[in-house]
Order: C-alpha cells, then sequence, then structure tokens
C-alpha cells in the first residue's frame, strides 16, 4: 500500500484523574490511503469524536503515535497541519461565529495562512458549496441549516486540505438536506482527491460515502469492516451487526443481544 | 357509534411576530382511534405544533383555531384551561425528544414519579412509591430501587427516556403523543423503546400519536401515517402501503435517503414544487 495520509497507532486518551477518569480512547489504531475515506461508527460515548479530536490536537493524549504523510504530528499543531487537515462538526450553528458575517468566516483561516487573492478564494470557496456570491454578506442565523453546512464546508476546503474530519455532518438535518450534502461532499472528494474520517451513527450514510469502516466500542475498535460488507449483510462482531439489524427500522421482535 | 377518542377537524395555529405572521399549521384534519397513528415531514413542517395545540400547549404568541377540537368527545376550544391541565396531567400526555430538558433537574427519579402519580390520584407516599416501581419495571429498568434515587444527569440516554415515559403513562393516559421520542437515542437502543411503548399501547389499548422525521421508522411502527409540508397534511398513508406513496414530497423524501440494500450516486434530491405549500 501507499504512504497512508494518516496512521494511528495505540492511540489512547484520557481526561480526569483519580474519580473523574475516564479511558475514552484505548488503542485504537486505523490507517487511511490517500483520496480514501474511511468511516468510524459506535454508540454514544464510545470515543469517534475523541479520536478526531486527538487528531487535530484538541484532546489531551495519553499514549500511541499519529502520523500524518509519514510524519508524527507535533504539539501544538503547526501552521502546516491545518493545511492539511480540516474539521467539520455536527452542528453548523455551534461551530459558526454567530456575529461573524459568511465572508468573515471563510476570510479568517486565509489571513492566518497569508494567503494571496482572499477575496477570489471566498468567492470560489462559495461557489464550490453551491452557495452564490449574494450569501457572503449574510450571518449564519440568516441561513438553514443546510445552508450553514455549506458554509463550514467552504470554510474547511478554503486552505485545500487533503484530510477533512467530518463528525456527523448530516446528523441535524434533514434527509432531503443531507442527500444534498453528501452529493456535494462526493463531489467535492473526486474533485480535489480529498480523505474523509466520518464519524456517523447512520450506517447507511457510512456505506454511501467510505470504503472501509472501524467499529468502536468503549474506546476500543471491536471490528474493521467494508461498506460492500455491510450491504451484504456479512458482518462478524455482534455489535456490529445489532445496529445493522436496527438500521433496518423498528420490528416487534427484538434484536438479537448486543452485548 | 363510539366517538373517536381525538377528533381534529382544520385545525391552525398561527404565530404573531414582529415582522410578521407564521402560519405553522394550516387546515389539518384526521381522527384517532385506540391506534398507532405516525406524523411525518421535515423540520418546520408543524408536526409538533399539530400535537401541542391538542394538548393546549401552543405557546403564548399562538393562535389556535379549529372547526373542532375533540378528546373522547370534550370540546377541547370551550374547555377552560384548568379543565385542559387536568387532562393534560391525566388522560392525555406528552413525551419529548430530549428526557434531559423534560424531567426535573433538581428532583430524584423517584420523586418526580411518585409526585405526578399524586398529582392526579388520591394515594399514600407508599403507594404512590410502589406504583412507581412497578411502572420503572414495566418500561424494562433493572433496579428501579437505584434509580428511583438517582438524578436526571446520572441516567444515560436510553434510561432517560424511559424514565421519561414511566413517568407520562403513570397517569394511565388514553391519548399518548410521542414527539421524536427516540431520535436523541443509539440506533441500538431505539429498538428498545419502541418496542416498549409498542406493548404498552397494546396492553392499555391506548391512542399513540408518534411524531418523527424518520418516515422509514413512522412507517415500521405506525398503523397510519399523515405527511405534512409546510404545516398541511399533504398525503394520508397506510403504514404498510408507503411504497404506493403518490406526492411527489412523499416519494422525494422517500428516494433521498441513502440505503444499504440499494447504491446510488449522486443520491436523488427533492425538487420543490412551490404548489406543494399552496
Ligand atoms: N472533555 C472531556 N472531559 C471529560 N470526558 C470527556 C471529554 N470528552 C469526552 N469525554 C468522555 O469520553 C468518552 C468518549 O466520548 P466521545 O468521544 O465524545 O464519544 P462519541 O463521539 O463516540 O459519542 C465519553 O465517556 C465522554 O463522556
Ligand atoms: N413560539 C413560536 N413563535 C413563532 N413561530 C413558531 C413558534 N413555535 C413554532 N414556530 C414555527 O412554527 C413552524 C412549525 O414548527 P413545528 O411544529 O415545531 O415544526 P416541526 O415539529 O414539524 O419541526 C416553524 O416554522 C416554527 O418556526
Ligand atoms: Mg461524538
Ligand atoms: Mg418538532
Amino acid at each position: 500500500m501507499a504512504e497512508p495520509l494518516l496512521a494511528i497507532d495505540d492511540l489512547r486518551v484520557t481526561f480526569g484523574v483519580g474519580r473523574l477518569h475516564v479511558a475514552a480512547v484505548e488503542g485504537v489504531s486505523l490507517r487511511l490511503g490517500p483520496g480514501e475515506s474511511l468511516g468510524l461508527v459506535g454508540e454514544s460515548g464510545s470515543g469517534k469524536s475523541t479520536v478526531l479530536r486527538a487528531i487535530t490536537g484538541l484532546a489531551p493524549v495519553a499514549g500511541g503515535t499519529i502520523r500524518l504523510a509519514g510524519e508524527p504530528v507535533r504539539l501544538p499543531r503547526g501552521m502546516d497541519f491545518y493545511r492539511t487537515v480540516q474539521m467539520v462538526f455536527q452542528d453548523p450553528f455551534a461551530s459558526l461565529h454567530p456575529r461573524h458575517t459568511v465572508d468573515q468566516i471563510l476570510a479568517e483561516p486565509l489571513a492566518i495562512h497569508r494567503v494571496a487573492d482572499a477575496e477570489a478564494r471566498i468567492v470560489a470557496a462559495l461557489a464550490e458549496v453551491g452557495l452564490g456570491p449574494s450569501y457572503r454578506f449574510r450571518y449564519p442565523h440568516q441561513l438553514s441549516g443546510g445552508q450553514r453546512q455549506r458554509v463550514a464546508i467552504a470554510r474547511a476546503l478554503v486552505l485545500r486540505p487533503r484530510l477533512v474530519l467530518l463528525d456527523e455532518p448530516t446528523s441535524a438535518l434533514d434527509a432531503s438536506v443531507q442527500a444534498e450534502i453528501l452529493n456535494l461532499l462526493e463531489t467535492l472528494r473526486r474533485e480535489f482527491g480529498l480523505s474523509y474520517l466520518l464519524v456517523s451513527h447512520d450506517l447507511a450514510v457510512v456505506a454511501h460515502l467510505c470504503e472501509r469502516l472501524v467499529v468502536m466500542r468503549r474506546g476500543r475498535v471491536v471490528e474493521e469492516t467494508t461498506a460492500e460488507a455491510l450491504r451484504r449483510g456479512t458482518v462478524s462482531e455482534p455489535y456490529t451487526r445489532a445496529m445493522l439489524t436496527a438500521s433496518k427500522g423498528f420490528s416487534r421482535t427484538p434484536e438479537p443481544e448486543s452485548g | 357509534m363510539t366517538v373517536p377518542l381525538v377528533e381534529v377537524e382544520d385545525l391552525s395555529v398561527a404565530f404573531d411576530l414582529p415582522d410578521g405572521r407564521i402560519e405553522a399549521v394550516r387546515g389539518v384534519s384526521f381522527t384517532l382511534g385506540r391506534e398507532r397513528l405516525g406524523i411525518v415531514g421535515e423540520s418546520g413542517s408543524g408536526k409538533s405544533q399539530t400535537g401541542r395545540a391538542l394538548l393546549g400547549l401552543t405557546a403564548r404568541n399562538g393562535t389556535v383555531s379549529a372547526k373542532r377540537l375533540a378528546f373522547d368527545g370534550i370540546d377541547l376550544l370551550r374547555a377552560s384551561e384548568r379543565e385542559r391541565r387536568a387532562l393534560r396531567g391525566s388522560r392525555m400526555t406528552m413525551v419529548m425528544q430530549d428526557p434531559r430538558y423534560s424531567l426535573n433537574p433538581v428532583m430524584t427519579v423517584g420523586q418526580q414519579i411518585v409526585e405526578a402519580y399524586r398529582a392526579h390520584r388520591r394515594a399514600s407516599r407508599g403507594e404512590a412509591r410502589k406504583a412507581a416501581l412497578a411502572m420503572l419495571h414495566s418500561v424494562r429498568i433493572d433496579q428501579p430501587e437505584r434509580v428511583m434515587a438517582l438524578y436526571p444527569h446520572e441516567l444515560s440516554g436510553g434510561m432517560g427516556q424511559r424514565v421519561m415515559i414511566a413517568m407520562m403513562l403513570i397517569t394511565d393516559p388514553e391519548l399518548l403523543i410521542a414527539d421524536e421520542p427516540t431520535s436523541a437515542l443509539d440506533v441500538t437502543v431505539r429498538g428498545e423503546v419502541l418496542r416498549i411503548l409498542d406493548a404498552l399501547v397494546a396492553e392499555r389499548g391506548m391512542g399513540l400519536i408518534l411524531i418523527s422525521h424518520d418516515l422509514e421508522l413512522v412507517a415500521s411502527f405506525c398503523d397510519r401515517v399523515l405527511v405534512m409540508y409546510a404545516g398541511r397534511i399533504v398525503e394520508e398513508l397506510n403504514a404498510d402501503a408507503l411504497h404506493d406513496a403518490q406526492h411527489p414530497y412523499t416519494r422525494g423524501l422517500i428516494g433521498c435517503l441513502p440505503r444499504l440494500d440499494r447504491d446510488s450516486h449522486p443520491l436523488p434530491v427533492l425538487d420543490r414544487d412551490p404548489a406543494w405549500a399552496l
């Protein structure tokens, strides 16, 4: 395999001390190749967001290594890191500054990274996510949920990263808006050769966007499988199977024990 | 002929705001027996406001009008605020999406359920406590004694939602409105909570209105489904006939979901016809 874009080995993250000690991630390893997309699924509290936050330097790493294009990441993460890795969160309302216009939101990363020609880049970034120039001077509260998520994606892409970490990017959206955002993410990935690490509780969303996925439970990886296997229903972990059954809708007979 | 449990005819709910009027619900009609009715539609389509109007929980800046709004033959449009409050806590009730916002954070689970019980029934503390334990047991909470002593923030999402259901059902209501009761829960916990509701509805012969944005979920749970768009019911379906839906909105909602049994790229998107909102 070509050099992985992202290689995580035996990652451990702990919060708090003494009685408040939580081992949120306990020895997670994963690989993501250039242009590849990997899904991260599991019940809430299983450590998915913490893995993403550890990659960006926002969670306290207690052990293990994170390498980006072969190089161990440094603390604090440097400017070059954010040119390679960006993140999109579930709730676009919480992640966009309420008193900044779309223009200011997109200008900020460009200014920090001293990118020339910011004006043209902002207009282009909006066009890439399907928003016309008229959206430039609006505030987040003047946008619909789907439009806000488009702005968050534009902000993530404006520096032309290679890897985008997506934390439940469509969970707060209506199904029709989710379809638009998933199509957009797919187009952008093809156009710019992006890699995605996608956290989602929806197996169909993961199978739609990713070739492979990792199932987490209580801070550990319990299964690594493919979208193809999900579609065929040939997963091996009882917990993955329970998720698969549950995702098919309500059934009057209980699912097999999820352990 | 017996009266239906719920009669709604030409219900409208409008909100007056400084910059105009929002017509949240526009001419909605349906009746409900002791059955499971689903209301689906996208956010803002008027689902919650329909349920809230029925219970008398419309916000102050809202105006409710209808040709008829009745529960078990009782004309709700003429009932006093006191009568409606009495109905609300006992014979008709609502479970919301996130129990953490609906439970009182400074009271233990036990205190809250006991209080809910005693507010509607003459009972000693001991009797109420016994009823609360039995109710927690019936929503399949292990070690109900231990859970009675917990505060809401100490409950997991799935447990919080079951406690909420226990609290709402302790008065033995005839109508339960469940507004996105499982949307905040993990998929694997979702089925369990819905099966509890399902069994209680069947056992007690309750009427249930399940409000959700999740069409597939509602169709697999309910007998009948109302599809709302921009404040109106655009289609009514038997749950097992979901895939015979006629309205382009309903068909669009079904079509735009990614599915494990069908890999389509790009996903079909909804092409909204302005005429749907007329
Ligand atoms: N900042 C924090 N302080 C303390 N505990 C945390 C913090 N962030 C996450 N945790 C804990 O770590 C565990 C994993 O959380 P998270 O990664 O958010 O799970 P997921 O995204 O899979 O739902 C949980 O038990 C959570 O309570
Ligand atoms: N108190 C209020 N004041 C003004 N508008 C409101 C109020 N409550 C709800 N609305 C509006 O009513 C419409 C329908 O809301 P709702 O019934 O909550 O939708 P749903 O439950 O289908 O997502 C929305 O446009 C919403 O913004
Ligand atoms: Mg998370
Ligand atoms: Mg609602």
